[in-house]
Parts: C-alpha cells; sequence; structure tokens
C-alpha cells in the first residue's frame, strides 16, 4: 500500500512536471504514431506476401505490434526513466540522498521519474489490440483476456527486473549507458514472433536479455495460442527475476561507496 | 605555413581515429544495432519463404541472405550520424570550436566518418563472414556488376553524406530535430530498401522511391552486387547517385553560410 502511496506521489509530480511543457505532449504524439505507422506497414509488407509468418495471420500480427508498443509504454514510463536516473545518481552521487530516505531504497529509485506522456504509446498499443481484434471479427473469451492480464503482468516484472540488474551493474562499472543500447537494439527483436528466430537467437532473447516472454508471450495468449505450461514458466520467471534483482540489487547497494563523498 | 590539403586530411583523420579508439567499448556496442536490425530483417524474409515453398519473388533463401547480408555491410559503409550531432552542436555551443577552424566543417565529419568505419571494419567483417556461414548466402554476380560495386559504395556513401548533411542543417532554423530524424530513419528503412528489396513494395512506394536519394545509397549497390541489374539499369544507378551527389552538396554550399550566420553560440 505504501508502495502504491509512493507511486501516486512519484505520479503527481512527474505530472505537475510535464504539463510546463504540454507541446511535448503532440511532439510525443506523433512520433508514437509514426512508429506505430512504420511497424504496421511493415506487417502489411509481410503480408502483400504470404498469409502466414510461422502460423501468425495478420490480426495476430497486429495484436502483437500492438503489444510491442504497450509494453514498451509501460517499461517507458515508470522503469525506463528511473532506471536511468537510478544510473545518473551512482555517477554523481546523488543516490545518496535516495539511500539516506526512511523508505525502501529499492522501491524509491524504481518508481523515482516518472514520464507521463509515455502513457501515450500505452494508449496507442491498447487501442491497436482491439482494433486487430475487433477487426479478426474473433471472439475472446475471459480465459484469453485472462492469461493475457497474467502474462502482460508477468512480462512486465521480467522487463522491470531486467532493467535493475542492469542499472545496479553501474554500482561496479559507472559507464553504462551504452550497455542500455543493447536492450533497446534487442528489444526491437521483440516486434516478431520471438519463434521465427533460429535456436541461439531464441535462447539469447530468452535467458540473457528476456524480451521474448514481454511479447510474444502476451500476444499469444490473447490470439489464444499460448499452452499453460509457457504461462505458468513466464510467471515462474517472473518470479525467480524479480528474487535474482532484488538480491543483486542488495549486493550492488553494499558496493555502493558515494561518488561525492 | 599553409600545407597541401593531403597533409590536413591526414592528420584529421589520424586525430579522429585516435578519439574513436578511445571511446572503442561505445563503438562496438553501437554496431550491435547495425547488425541485428538486418538480420532480423532477413530473418522474417526467410520465414516467409518457407512458408511459400522456398522463395519470395525471384528471391530464394539464399538470395534473401545474401541481400540482407549485403543490405548490412552496404548500409554500415554508408550510414551517417550528423543529423544527431548537429542539433546537439547548436544546443550546447560546441559548433563555436568547429568554425574558429579555418576549414568548412564537413571535412572534418567526412574524416569522422571514416575513422569509424576503418575501426569498425575490424568487427564487422568477422561477424559478417560468421553470419556467412550461418545463413549459407548464394552471391553469383557477373564479373563487371562486381567490379563496378566498389565505386558504386563509394558514391552512395558520398550521396548519403552529403544529403545527410545538408538536412542535418535544418538543426540551426529547428531547435529539437528528434521527431524528424525518427520520421526520416523511418523513410530509410523503407525507401533504401533495408525493410525488404524495393521489388517487393507496392507500386507507389517503388515510383517515389526512384525519385528520392534513398535507393541510390544502399539497395543500388546491393543489386549490383548481388548481380540483379542489367548494364543500363547500373547506367541509371551512377547518374542517380552523381545527380543526388551535387543536389547535396549543392544545398550546402547554399545554405551552409547562412546557418553559420544564424548561428547565435548558445553557452558562450
Amino acid at each position: 500500500m505504501n508502495t502504491l502511496r509512493l507511486l501516486l506521489l512519484f505520479f503527481r509530480i512527474g505530472v505537475m512536471n510535464e504539463v510546463q511543457y504540454r507541446a511535448n505532449f503532440w511532439i510525443h504524439l506523433l512520433r508514437s504514431t509514426m512508429e506505430l505507422g512504420f511497424a504496421l506497414f511493415s506487417v502489411f509488407i509481410v503480408f502483400r506476401q504470404t498469409d502466414d509468418l510461422n502460423g501468425w495471420q495478420p490480426g495476430e500480427m497486429v495484436v502483437l505490434m500492438g503489444v510491442w508498443m504497450l509494453m514498451s509504454g509501460m517499461v517507458g514510463v515508470v522503469v525506463q526513466p528511473s532506471m536511468e536516473k537510478l544510473i545518473e545518481g551512482v555517477r554523481d552521487g546523488t543516490l545518496d540522498f535516495t539511500l539516506t530516505k526512511p523508505e525502501e531504497a529499492q522501491v524509491l529509485v524504481s518508481i523515482s521519474y516518472v514520464r507521463v506522456w509515455r502513457l501515450v504509446d500505452v494508449v496507442l498499443g491498447g487501442l491497436t489490440i482491439v482494433g486487430a481484434m475487433l477487426w479478426m471479427d474473433r471472439v475472446t473469451g475471459w480465459p484469453e483476456v485472462l492469461s493475457f492480464a497474467l502474462s502482460l503482468a508477468a512480462g512486465s516484472v521480467i522487463l522491470y527486473s531486467f532493467w535493475l540488474m542492469l542499472s545496479t551493474v553501474s554500482f561496479w562499472f559507472v559507464r553504462i549507458e551504452n550497455i542500455l543500447m543493447i536492450f533497446h537494439s534487442m528489444y526491437d527483436a521483440a516486434r516478431w514472433p520471438v519463434t521465427i528466430y533460429p535456436r541461439w537467437m531464441q535462447a539469447v532473447l530468452t535467458f540473457v536479455v528476456p524480451v521474448a516472454f514481454a511479447v510474444t508471450v502476451p500476444a499469444g495468449a490473447l490470439v489464444g495460442r499460448l499452452s499453460s505450461e509457457w504461462l505458468v514458466g513466464t510467471v515462474v520467471l517472473a518470479a525467480a527475476l524479480l528474487a535474482a534483482s532484488r538480491w543483486f540489487w542488495k549486493t550492488g547497494v553494499r558496493h555502493y561507496s558515494g561518488a561525492s563523498a | 605555413m599553409i600545407r597541401s590539403f593531403g597533409d590536413i586530411y591526414r592528420t584529421l583523420f589520424g586525430l579522429e581515429l585516435s578519439v574513436m579508439f578511445q571511446y572503442r567499448a561505445a563503438v562496438v556496442i553501437w554496431l550491435l544495432g547495425l547488425v541485428l536490425w538486418p538480420v532480423i530483417h532477413m530473418i522474417v524474409w526467410l520465414t516467409v519463404a518457407e512458408s511459400k515453398g522456398g522463395s519470395v519473388g525471384d528471391y530464394d533463401a539464399g538470395a534473401i541472405a545474401a541481400y540482407f547480408l549485403a543490405i548490412m555491410v552496404v548500409n554500415h559503409v554508408t550510414f551517417t550520424w550528423h543529423m544527431y550531432e548537429m542539433g546537439w552542436r547548436v544546443r550546447s555551443g560546441f559548433f563555436n570550436s568547429i568554425l574558429v577552424q579555418p576549414l568548412h566543417p564537413w571535412h572534418r565529419d567526412v574524416l569522422q566518418n571514416a575513422a569509424y568505419k576503418f575501426l569498425t571494419l575490424a568487427v564487422m567483417l568477422p561477424v559478417t563472414g560468421l553470419l556467412a556461414c550461418h545463413f549459407k548466402p548464394t552471391l553469383d554476380p557477373p564479373l563487371w556488376s562486381a567490379l563496378v560495386f566498389a565505386p558504386a559504395l563509394l558514391l552512395a556513401f558520398l550521396a548519403r553524406f552529403f544529403f545527410e548533411w545538408a538536412v542535418a542543417l535544418l538543426a540551426f532554423w529547428i531547435t529539437d530535430t528528434s521527431g524528424l530524424n525518427e520520421l526520416y530513419m523511418g523513410f530509410v528503412m523503407i525507401l533504401t530498401g533495408s525493410l525488404a528489396p524495393l521489388d517487393w513494395m507496392p507500386g507507389v512506394v517503388q515510383s517515389i522511391a526512384a525519385w528520392s536519394p534513398f535507393p541510390w545509397m544502399v539497395s543500388f549497390p546491393v543489386e549490383l552486387l548481388l548481380g540483379r541489374l542489367t548494364p543500363d539499369e547500373a547506367f541509371h544507378g551512377f547518374t542517380m547517385q552523381a545527380v543526388w551527389i551535387a543536389v547535396g552538396f549543392g544545398v550546402i554550399q547554399l545554405v551552409w553560410r547562412r546557418a553559420a550566420a544564424r548561428y547565435s553560440a548558445v553557452g558562450a
């Protein structure tokens, strides 16, 4: 509950910060629409040549692109900006102030910065998913919706844990902004169903940079092509990564000596 | 004492090379995106080919692999980042130190670009080799088109460099060009043939591409290397490259003075 209260507080600060720059909303809307447009165009080009990409129908691929956008928005609102701030804080020593606050430090660093306009991506992604489902005229039952919601939550926990571990590395290696580039490049691979990639790449996308679970699995759940083992596996992995990242974070904090001191 | 242009070029190239070498880890990490994009697209199209019984259009699996590996190499050789850098230089006031140098800034940028490519080729070539072992491209161009590939690649680099440098000058009028850059990159992805060979695009897109500078920056040398062009088409391609180099260079000559005059040296 306390976490939720803090999150709402930071969210309010984020909103107050961003409404000073209202033009940014339009710029962001334009950029996200463009990005979605290009993504849909690539789906269109592929399905001009075939009507089945490794078992995925055109409408289902649009759902996947929607989930991709939704997920990048969800991570982009809180997790990514907060983690970028954390990395900066380790470098310039401002993390000292966070650590001395009488709240759990992991919670504070995880929600310390909210980029409100990224909600646009969440909305656009959501609309894309709904639009594609209506277009396919597919009846979705509660089981699909539930397993979608569950795998979406598990997927965002996986991405959060991954980001936290990546940022924690900065306690040892201060200059890691470039490592974040790796994540961005890899996340682009998740625009397509992971099953199309060769085995070794699937392994990388699953275990090294776990973007596979974040997009393909929820999209698969929604279009009803997800076995229950996969759903369970995703949830288990999310729990395991959350625990691992928690442990890694604690180890990292013990290592932190403060740049300003 | 005024030294020859060759001396200046050699000195600056060495300088830029040692600067790049300082950032070697970052330099290698940037490469990841350049490698990953074409590989992702290659795999998508190989999957499509598989679903259609082995080929898309007149490309079989080997040709698809060859196409996207060639895209990867040509895109690596020709790509520039000056559109991103120019905005930063204008905003931060870094341009001050460039403007006082007695040399048009594009010379320095061309050398910086060449230094980056020179350094990263040491990674790019083995990576291409490894990917080739894995994806088994088939490459069998006629001798003439393999021979003219090298000049086509050089002209493609110049065409892209001058065009993007000219576009980058917009940063002097528009403070935040990041949205514009993203739009530009989207068109680059589609119209240079990086998403798919232009033959597979709808007719409208193909005609837009033909009149744009983009195919001549990447897909023209690639198709030359794959031996997919007739001598007439190759000649047309070289002509278009020359035209776009002239356009880009001309715009830079016309606009540069006005751009520099507008510059107000923020932060100075």
